[in-house]
């Protein structure tokens, strides 16, 4: 039976059928369609019009031959390129990294039985729904504290590291002392991505066959062997899932940007905050502020619409 | 292998909804006899201690970031929020000066108490039509639709989009002149509905009489709740379809056969059930609520005023703009019991049910 005609029977639909509950439905659902991705319409239909004509047309219209334009994209993406680099350079090592340290701790959470596994379960779990308020001024404490450029000086020098870049070429990397805070931003994204990856690969790895690793153990295989040779292969998919979720939610963050790079501003600054900075000048120029926010959505929205259903999973892990 | 061993390893798989298969018995029994010379007691012991001893690599260094992120810098915030810190001089943590003063100021400060208030109209009435939105999309796309994953995607994708994002496309949608909104009322003959949601109000009249309705109606609030509903409602939707996709296919069956109509099949037979999703997506939005910060730093920079002024825009001001840290951090310390209240007894039920 297909998925189709299982799901006909279950809500007793003939699907083949039609009828005006179902031409109603559709509708519904279409109209839904329109009212999700109306923000979006209108936003790309204005990034797309000059300024006298978005002042005068009604945003959800396409631009005339005239009002056309493709400036208000080459503003936003002159603006934003390099912060937009920067939130590259911020998002995948952040998201590799706890995606890494979410499947140690699962594993070491998951496929052992000791007592009080529970607690520390509990402890990484609750680290999940911690409104962030309550750590920022610890946070802006501890950096200010912390010389990480300083600290890394005998084994990398950010400056040579940054110039070492070599496609990126036109970015200036290699001045500003502001890349430490880059850093600071990846430790602080690793530690507090590490309990929803922990949730995500303990949700999986609990489903793991527990006599094959049983198994392994009786030949004799240590801990670190069965992680490597069985549990790591097997988590792939999990860790797909993991990096695609938690790759939009760094990506996304402002607020710890905000605190932890100094100024809010500069060659450091991210790509949500120069998109805040160039969307909130006194100027109404709504085309360039549109066509400034696809620019920064843009990788989050490849993602999506490459692996949204990878996405929807650590979406629904996320309970 | 003591049978005591074989016992919990058949109840992980029970625990796991999967079937225990035929092959796990069989070399059960022949680990059984392996395991007969031993004793049993201390085994079973060295065993307990050794895997907590071989697990420590694992969940050691990740639970010692985190935890010194997560539960040190809170534990630091509350010390703070004991002190005095302000302005530009460093914090003194001299334990004999620690005292309630920052509580004592935010429980006489009457912007306190407007945050706060609007904190909880935030989290409910978010929370509340996040969850009725979500729902219903969930039961619309679970209706065997043609295109289901389309319109699935679609649903979700505001979900995908960042906070700074969604606010710049509805500072747009929601402009006085050329906004979507308005622009799509007056195109039905609605003009006199047309307003300036990020700042207009409306005169509540006769109602304002009624206790609790204020003589001017603010819409700022309520349209960052709209937006924040856009945004969000598809992350309910996925948790209630998984909810209902769990429901066994013999439970629609029985009540069709029952002869119940399709609103009461949902009301009687499929409702009841989705208790657990919606406990979950409902702690999961309140907590989205706690940190909606972003969007309003966007939309109104550090001070939305008092018709949309939440706990977490508050502490971001009082510390970050006015350099008042301690103050902050006991705002901040306040924000989180109020979360600490959401989440606690959640977690606890989940530890109960045993699906921590």
């Amino acid at each position: 039976m297909s998925v189709r005609d299982d799901l006909a029977e279950r809500v007793g639909v003939d699907l083949e059928a039609i009828d005006p509950l179902r031409v109603a439905l559709y509708a519904t659902l279409v109209g839904l369609v329109a009212f999700y991705l109306s923000p979006l319409e209108s936003g790309l239909m204005t990034a797309l019009k000059t300024e006298a004509e978005f002042a005068t047309s009604p945003p959800f219209v396409p631009p005339t031959v005239e009002g056309f334009t493709l400036e208000p994209f080459g503003v936003a993406l002159n603006t934003l390129s390099s912060a937009i680099l920067n939130s590259i350079m911020l998002a995948v090592p952040a998201t590799v990294l706890s995606a890494l340290f979410g499947s140690f701790a699962a594993y070491g959470l998951t496929n052992f039985e000791w007592r009080g596994q529970l607690g520390v379960v509990a402890l990484f779990i609750a680290g999940i729904f911690i409104p962030y308020q309550a750590v920022l001024i610890p946070l802006s404490r501890l950096w200010a504290i912390v010389d990480t450029q300083e600290l890394l000086a005998p084994v990398l020098d950010i400056t040579v590291f940054s110039a070492q870049v070599p496609v990126l070429g036109t970015v200036e990397l290699a001045t500003h002392p502001h890349y430490a805070s880059i850093i600071n931003l990846i430790i602080t994204h690793t530690a507090y991505g590490i309990p929803i990856t922990t949730l995500l690969f303990r949700g999986y790895y609990k489903k793991l066959s527990t006599e094959m690793l049983e198994a392994a153990r009786l030949d004799g295989a240590s801990a670190f062997t069965i992680y490597r040779r069985i549990v790591l292969p097997l988590s792939m998919p999990m860790f797909a899932v993991t990096l695609i979720y938690q790759f939009t939610q760094v990506w996304n963050d402002l607020l710890f940007a905000l605190i932890i790079i100094p100024s809010g501003s500069g060659p450091a600054a991210v790509a949500t905050i120069a998109l805040n900075e160039l969307t909130g000048g006194i100027i109404q120029t709504f085309n360039t502020q549109m066509a400034g926010a696809f620019v920064a959505a843009l990788p989050t929205l490849l993602v999506y619409v490459l692996f949204g259903d990878k996405f929807a999973k650590g979406v629904a892990g996320n309970t | 292998m003591s049978p005591h061993i074989l016992k919990r390893l058949l109840d992980r798989l029970r625990d796991d909804g999967q079937p225990v298969r035929t092959d796990g018995g069989t070399a059960a029994a022949g680990s059984e006899t392996a395991g007969s010379g031993f004793d049993l007691g201390s085994t079973l012991s060295s065993l307990r201690e050794s895997d907590a001893v071989r697990s420590a690599p694992f969940w050691l260094p990740p639970f010692l970031l985190m935890g010194f992120f997560v539960y040190g810098a809170i534990s630091w915030n509350i010390v703070i929020s004991f002190t005095d810190f302000g302005g530009l001089q460093l914090p003194t943590y001299d334990p004999s000066t620690f005292d309630l003063e920052m509580y004592r100021r935010a429980f006489s400060d009457g912007q306190f108490w407007i945050a706060t208030r609007n904190t909880f109209v935030l989290l409910i009435s978010f929370t509340g039509l996040s969850l009725a939105g979500g729902l219903g999309l969930a039961i619309l796309v679970d209706r065997g639709i043609r295109f289901e994953n389309w319109f699935r995607t679609i649903y979700l994708l505001p979900f995908s989009l960042s906070f700074v994002v969604t606010a710049v496309f509805w500072r747009w949608m929601y402009n006085f002149d050329s906004g979507l909104i308005n622009a799509f009322l007056r195109s039905i003959g609605l003009d006199f509905v047309a307003s300036k949601w990020l700042t207009g109000s409306i005169d509540t009249g006769a109602l304002g009489a009624i206790p609790l309705v204020p003589d001017t109606f603010y819409f700022k609030l309520f349209a960052v709740i709209f937006a924040l509903l856009w945004q969000f409602s598809g992350y309910a939707m996925v948790v209630y379809l998984a909810g209902l996709r769990a429901i066994p296919n013999d439970q629609y069956e029985a009540a069709r056969v029952d002869g119940a109509s399709i609103l009461r099949m949902y009301r009687r037979v499929i409702l009841p059930q989705l208790r657990a999703s919606t406990v979950s997506a409902a702690v999961v939005l309140m907590v989205f609520a706690l940190k909606a910060f972003d969007f309003l730093y966007v939309l109104f920079g550090s001070n939305p005023g008092p018709t949309a002024d939440i706990l977490s825009t508050m502490m971001y001001r009082q510390a970050f703009s006015a350099n008042q840290w301690a103050y902050g951090s006991a705002i901040a310390v306040i924000l989180f019991l109020v979360a600490l209240t959401v989440v606690a007894p959640y977690l606890y039920g989940e530890y109960r049910r045993g699906e921590l």
